[in-house]
């Protein structure tokens, strides 16, 4: 750009304004200019902006859909166990009935559950809040409903493994921030039911082959479960589809969604946008 | 080009200003809400699950 002020100079005033304004390879440079401007704005949007901007919009979504369920519960109240059920790591028999388990949706792409981390809160997303829709088709669920669920894998608060996918950054980037993750931190699915929670118990690396990460008890083939876990996974590196990273909770408790969610993440559930 | 643009504005220098800040704000707004969401998949990551 020319400013104004550069023009009364005193020798070949007349020379620079008429080469400016016939040179070709002027206007070209200031359309590469403008080209490389737009690719760095593209970049800077994908990785900063675009993560923030999906994230909130899932996380109202989220939050709509947990208001839809509790004006539903309202209304037709359902006959809820007494107390919040418990199940030990061992998962004894007997606690096995307390905690409902809800069907999986037929149709893919269908929205079922929510996610709530509170380790995920962050200054610019400060109520972390996804939905989980079911099905793990990159082009049909994740990249427009952000988390999946595989569909081969069992339900929240199911003996067995409840597994779910989300890409790392881009399209919401909902687990970018797995690697954060400390032991017990609670992980909380939230269905129509209620709210499970799981407590974090370790991370995995691995080739994006490793199927084994999705069996009822990860990578124990043909084990028959009697814990309930939760497996999360997604990319890694950072930015790279290289490998994949699963991170893994077992269940621990069960919160109806008569007796209102639970205090740690009242907030997030009420928050407002 | 950028020198023509900034003849054929109008009014003082500061105006001009004012003008081309209004402009590169709407410009970034266009891109950042419908032309760059639009041509993300172009540059999709490949699926983030595991599949054999």
């Amino acid at each position: 750009m020319s400013a104004p002020g550069d023009e009364p100079r005193a020798e070949g005033e007349q020379q620079p304004r008429k080469r400016r304004r016939l040179s070709v390879i002027g206007l070209l440079g200031e359309l590469l200019i403008t080209a490389g401007m737009l690719v760095l704005c593209y970049i800077g949007w994908q990785v900063w902006l675009a993560d923030i901007i999906t994230g909130s919009q899932y996380a109202s979504q989220a939050r709509s859909l947990s208001q839809k369920w509790d004006a539903e519960e309202q209304k037709d109240p359902t006959p809820a166990p007494t107390s919040s059920a418990t199940a030990g790591p061992s998962g004894p028999a007997g606690t096995t009935e307390d905690v409902p388990v809800g069907t999986a949706p037929t149709k893919t792409a269908d929205v079922f559950a929510a996610l709530i981390i509170p380790r995920f809160d962050t200054p610019a997303d400060p109520h972390f809040y996804r939905p989980i829709a079911q099905g793990v088709s990159n082009t049909q669920v994740l990249q427009k409903k952000g988390i999946g669920h595989y569909p081969t894998t069992g339900m929240p608060g199911a003996v067995g493994n409840f597994a779910i996918a989300s890409h790392r950054t881009f399209y919401g980037g909902a687990l970018h921030n797995v690697p954060d993750l400390r032991l017990g931190d609670h992980i909380y699915v939230e269905t129509q039911a209620g709210w499970y929670m799981y407590q974090f118990r370790n991370l995995q690396y691995m080739p994006p082959t490793e199927v084994q990460v999705l069996e009822a008890v990860p990578e124990q083939l043909g084990v028959t479960a009697d814990d309930r876990v939760i497996t999360m996974t997604t990319c890694n590196p950072l930015l790279s589809t290289k490998e994949r990273m699963a991170a893994y909770g077992v269940f621990e408790k069960f919160y109806p969604r008569a007796g209102g969610a639970p205090q740690e993440i009242a907030t997030t559930v009420q928050a407002k946008g | 080009m950028y020198a023509a643009l900034w003849r054929v504005l109008p009014g003082p220098w500061w105006v001009r200003v004012i003008i081309l800040i209004v402009a590169l704000a709407a410009v970034l707004a266009a891109l950042v809400f419908w032309v760059f969401p639009a041509i993300s998949p172009l540059f999709a990551p490949s699926d983030p699950g595991v599949s054999t």
